[in-house]
This record gives structure tokens, C-alpha cells and sequence, in this order.
């Protein structure tokens, strides 16, 4: 307990509580975005901007507004789509990983072909989701899924391959099998790398639920931004991106809501170690 | 911990039988392009019940390799490994192990870690609880039982694994090297309570260290190993009173002690001093 206490005077900036330090995680960047956007605003109404180039941040919330049924609308199908799309990869991704780590002759077999598939570019092959599986959602969850999945396999890899080989000499001799060395050792060691890879892929699912409405469909932000700027309506195309910013935030904030359930140790042991160098 | 209890008056009575054999011992590991890598070269020494032997030598002369062969987790090129008279041919479980690196589970409080055995041979974690709070209190531990690894020194830390050993009460301790990443007070302070725990409870302990003084300040009997392969190149009874205390390291026997085990080392051509 005295670690808290003590660190609090470490950083470049004196802060007289946990409670302040807290605060400023949320005020600094808040308060950046808002400068950002006052900057935006006077640069496109008095630099001589047109607004079909850039529109002011205040137009585009006011679109937003206005359209704000159609974008809910669609914004429920994109959602779907890389939600979808981000559980399905987890699915295959998370026990992929780990008979990669246990099963020699898995990996050998997979493995180059995980890489070599992951050197195509996605957006290169998603007309070919669309020819196999229609116009429909199914083919835009199984692009999110195939963008999202390899750092989810490489993160569990690259997590269950880390564990100091001395924890696992002491459960077994403990007496303790294969699986219990799995289930106490390096599964939980794995977790802070797994949360990395899902962090990742929970960016990536959005992207390919995106590049696959591009591609072909009737319904979601990709396509009603496809549309806006098909209209040269680009209040309403950065509204669309205003949405999807605020889809993948969200997203991103549920993960690391699971991550501080799941891995509460590590996330306060990394934030004790911020503390600790100055660097907040 | 039954067991343990069952077993303690028979190793008592029994002391004439070695506790530990170790009998013609190699190991090799095959080196990646290099052919063939002898370890550990036809070892054989015994413990009996309740010694607390050390084994010193030059770093990288299989001690540890030897360790990890009695308790089972490796298995001898040649030779065998006996122990209470039944041969080791898999991780022997009636054992604590210790190593340099405190191997603590860090997503554990301080408390679920020395209850790990609890969890691994699913024993009642209730009953292990009262047991697990006196190793802690008695390791200098009390009150930080709900602390995660993370927020403890190092030397805390160690001593948590020490408690996580202990706890099913076994008849043989293993500890390698376990105060070689300790600073040199903190690690006389666990010498002085590694003597009071073995003291209070009389284990089997096979104790490696490179530190010849520390193997002469707490052992029965040191082995001292060439370098490698790793032979046995003396096996030496220390006959210091008990309990030693750190001024004992001042006693002209001491340093004969730990003369003899220089000059062995300096036979095979270390700690050279031209």
C-alpha cells in the first residue's frame, strides 16, 4: 500500500491523489480532442475551405443529428457484422493458438500457411467472400473474421509460449498433469498477450466489416458512406466516420472493460510500473 | 500434508537406509549441430533422512541438471535416482522445490500462492488455510497474505516461495541457488531463517549455490562438483555447532571449511590468483 502512496510523487507531474491521476487519463485527451476541433472549426470557416472538401466539426455534428435514424439504422447492421465477425475469430483463433503451442506437427502444418495467408491483402480477396457468399451480412462477417483472427493467433502463440518453464516444473512437481499446468500456468501468463491480440482485432473486425460493404451491399455505415459520397455529401461521409470512430471506441472499451475482470493483476501491476517510472 | 505426517517417524527410525540415492548419474543433451553435450558425469552420493546437504561447483557444471534428475522432472541418461527406496522415473511429489527465480504466480495473492498445492492435488483449501497464514507469519509474511507478487521486494518474494514449498509438509526440499538474485544482507537474512525453518522441522534438504560460505554456513555435508562434465570431486562433513550464527563464518574452523573447498576448486584450475 505504500507503493501508491509513494509513487505519487515520482511523475513530472505532482499529482496529490490516485483520485486526480485518475481523472487526468480521461481530462488530457478530452481536452486535446476538444482543441482539435475548435482548430478544425476555425480553419474551415475562415481559411477559405470548401465544405465539400472538409466540412466544420459542427456541420457534421448537426448532420449527425438530423440523420441520426439512418445512421443508428445502419450502424446496427456494421455492428453485427464485425461483432460477429471479431467473436467468430476468437472462437477459432483462441484454441488455434494453443494447439499450435502444443501440438508440433499442428504447427508445422499451419502455421506457414497462417502467415501466407495473412500476406494477402484482404481487401484484395473480399470480392471473392461476396461471389461465395452473397451480398448479404455473412459474407461481411467472414471478411471481419479473416482481417481479425491471425494477431489473436499470434498473441495466444506468442502468450502461452512465455511462461518461465520453473512454474511449470513446480506444479508438476506438485504432481500436476498436463492440463492443470495449462489451466494454472499459461493460460492466466497467456491472458495479458491474448487481451493484446483481441484489443487489435477488435480494430480490424471494424475494417473488415467496412471493406466488405464497400465491396457490395445494401445496408451499414460503409455503405451509406459509399452512397453519401457517391451524393459529394461529405458532412454526411464524416458524419459516417464520426460513427464509426465512435463503434470502434466503444468496442475497444468493452475488450478492455474484460481485460481489467479478467487480468486485474497485470493491469494494475502495469499501471503501478507507469507510476512508478514517471512516464504519465 | 497426511501423508507428510504419516510418513515423518518412519524417516526418523529409518535414518540408517540413504533417504536420497543417487547412483551413477550421467546426463548428456543432444546440442543442436554440436554432437553430444555431457552434463553430468557418473554421480553418485546419498542423503539421509532429515541432512541438509549442499552442492557447490563452477557455474555450469550440471548442478542443476542434478537437481532437476532427483526430483524426477528430468530423467538420467544412465544411472538411477532412488528415493525412500522406490526409484524416480517421474516428478517425485512428496517434495518442495525452490529456484533462483521465485516462479510465483503473479495473477495470485501471496496467500493463493503457497496455497497452490491445494489447488493442484485438490485438497481442501480451507482446511490448507490456517497453515498456509503460520509458514507466512512464520517467513516474517504476516499481513500482506491478500499482497500480489508485484507489490513485494525481492527477498519477499523468495520467501513466499519457500512457504509455497513447505506447505505440503515434504519430505524432501530442493532449492537451487534460491538466494543467487538476492542482495548480499537480504540473502544472509534468509540464511539465518532458512537454518531456523530447517531447524523447527528437520527436512531432506538438497541445497545448491555457487557461494561456498553459504554452503558452509548451512550444510551437513557439501558435495563439490568439477567443472564440466560434473563429477563429484569431494564430499565433505561440516561439523560446525547448531544453530550457527553468522559470526560462526569467523571461526578458524569455518575457514578451513572453506579453505579445503577453494583449494579443490583450484585444483581443477578455477579462481586462479596469478
Amino acid at each position: 500500500m505504500s507503493t501508491s502512496a509513494s509513487t505519487g510523487e515520482i511523475g513530472t507531474l505532482v499529482l496529490p491523489s490516485t483520485g486526480a491521476r485518475k481523472s487526468a487519463v480521461y481530462l488530457y485527451p478530452c481536452i486535446a480532442t476538444i482543441v482539435l476541433f475548435i482548430v478544425w472549426e476555425i480553419a474551415t470557416r475562415y481559411g477559405n475551405i470548401s465544405p465539400l472538401i472538409l466540412p466544420p466539426p459542427t456541420e457534421i455534428f448537426a448532420t449527425a443529428v438530423a440523420k441520426f435514424p439512418v445512421l443508428v439504422r445502419m450502424s446496427l447492421v456494421t455492428s453485427y457484422e464485425f461483432v460477429l465477425g471479431f467473436i467468430l475469430a476468437a472462437v477459432v483463433g483462441l484454441p488455434l493458438g494453443a494447439l499450435i503451442v502444443y501440438a508440433r506437427p499442428v504447427e508445422m502444418t499451419l502455421y506457414p500457411m497462417l502467415v501466407a495467408f495473412q500476406t494477402i491483402p484482404k481487401a484484395a480477396i473480399a470480392p471473392v467472400f461476396i461471389v461465395w457468399l452473397g451480398t448479404g451480412i455473412t459474407s461481411k462477417i467472414l471478411i471481419a473474421f479473416a482481417i481479425s483472427f491471425f494477431p489473436i493467433v499470434i498473441d495466444t502463440i506468442i502468450g502461452l509460449r512465455s511462461t518461465q518453464p520453473e512454474t511449470i516444473y513446480v506444479v508438476r512437481a506438485m504432481g500436476g498433469t498436463a492440463f492443470q499446468v495449462f489451466w494454472h500456468v499459461r493460460l492466466p501468463n497467456a491472458l495479458p498477450a491474448i487481451f493484446g491480440g483481441l484489443k487489435v482485432a477488435s480494430t480490424l473486425a471494424v475494417i473488415g466489416a467496412i471493406v466488405g460493404e464497400f465491396v457490395s451491399s445494401d445496408s451499414g455505415i460503409g455503405y451509406l458512406l459509399l452512397v453519401a459520397n457517391g451524393e459529394l455529401d461529405t458532412r454526411l461521409v464524416f458524419a459516417c466516420v464520426l460513427v464509426l470512430t465512435v463503434l470502434g471506441l466503444v468496442f475497444f472499451f468493452i475488450i478492455d472493460a474484460f481485460e481489467r475482470v479478467f487480468v486485474r493483476w497485470h493491469v494494475s501491476a502495469r499501471q503501478a510500473d507507469l507510476a512508478a517510472t514517471g512516464s504519465n | 500434508m497426511r501423508n507428510g505426517l504419516a510418513m515423518k517417524p518412519r524417516l526418523v527410525f529409518d535414518s540408517a537406509e540413504p533417504f536420497v540415492r543417487v547412483a551413477g548419474v550421467d546426463k548428456v543433451f543432444a546440442s543442436h549441430g554440436r554432437g553430444a553435450l555431457k552434463a553430468v558425469d557418473n554421480v553418485s552420493f546419498e542423503i539421509h533422512a532429515g541432512e541438509f546437504i549442499s552442492i557447490v561447483g563452477p557455474s555450469g557444471c550440471g548442478k542443476s541438471t542434478l537437481m532437476m534428475m532427483v526430483s524426477g522432472l528430468t530423467l538420467p541418461s544412465a544411472g538411477e535416482v532412488v528415493i525412500d527406496s522406490k526409484k524416480v522415473t517421474r516428478p517425485y511429489t512428496n517434495l518442495g522445490i525452490v529456484f533462483q527465480r521465485d516462479a510465483l504466480l503473479e495473477w495470485r495473492t501471496v496467500l493463493e500462492n503457497v496455497l497452490l498445492q491445494a489447488d493442484i492435488s485438490r485438497l481442501d483449501r480451507k482446511q490448507l488455510r490456517p497453515k498456509a497464514i503460520d509458514l507466512l507469519a512464520r517467513a516474517g509474511l504476516s499481513g500482506f497474505e491478500k499482497y500480489y507478487p508485484w507489490e513485494l521486494s525481492g527477498g519477499m518474494r523468495q520467501r513466499v516461495a519457500i512457504c509455497r514449498a513447505l506447505l505440503n509438509d515434504p519430505a524432501l526440499l530442493l532449492m537451487d541457488e534460491p538466494f543467487g538474485a538476492l542482495d548480499a544482507m537480504t540473502r544472509e537474512q534468509m540464511n539465518l531463517d532458512l537454518q531456523r525453518i530447517w531447524t523447527q522441522n528437520r527436512k531432506t534438504v538438497l541445497f545448491i549455490t555457487h557461494s561456498i560460505s553459504e554452503a558452509v554456513f548451512l550444510s551437513d555435508r557439501i558435495i563439490v562438483m568439477t567443472p564440466r562434465p560434473g563429477r563429484v570431486a569431494a564430499d565433505l562433513r561440516i561439523d560446525l555447532p547448531r544453530p550457527r550464527k553468522l559470526a560462526v563464518r569467523e571461526a578458524t574452523q569455518f575457514g578451513t571449511y572453506v579453505a579445503k573447498i577453494r583449494e579443490t576448486f583450484q585444483s581443477f584450475g578455477l579462481l586462479r590468483e596469478d
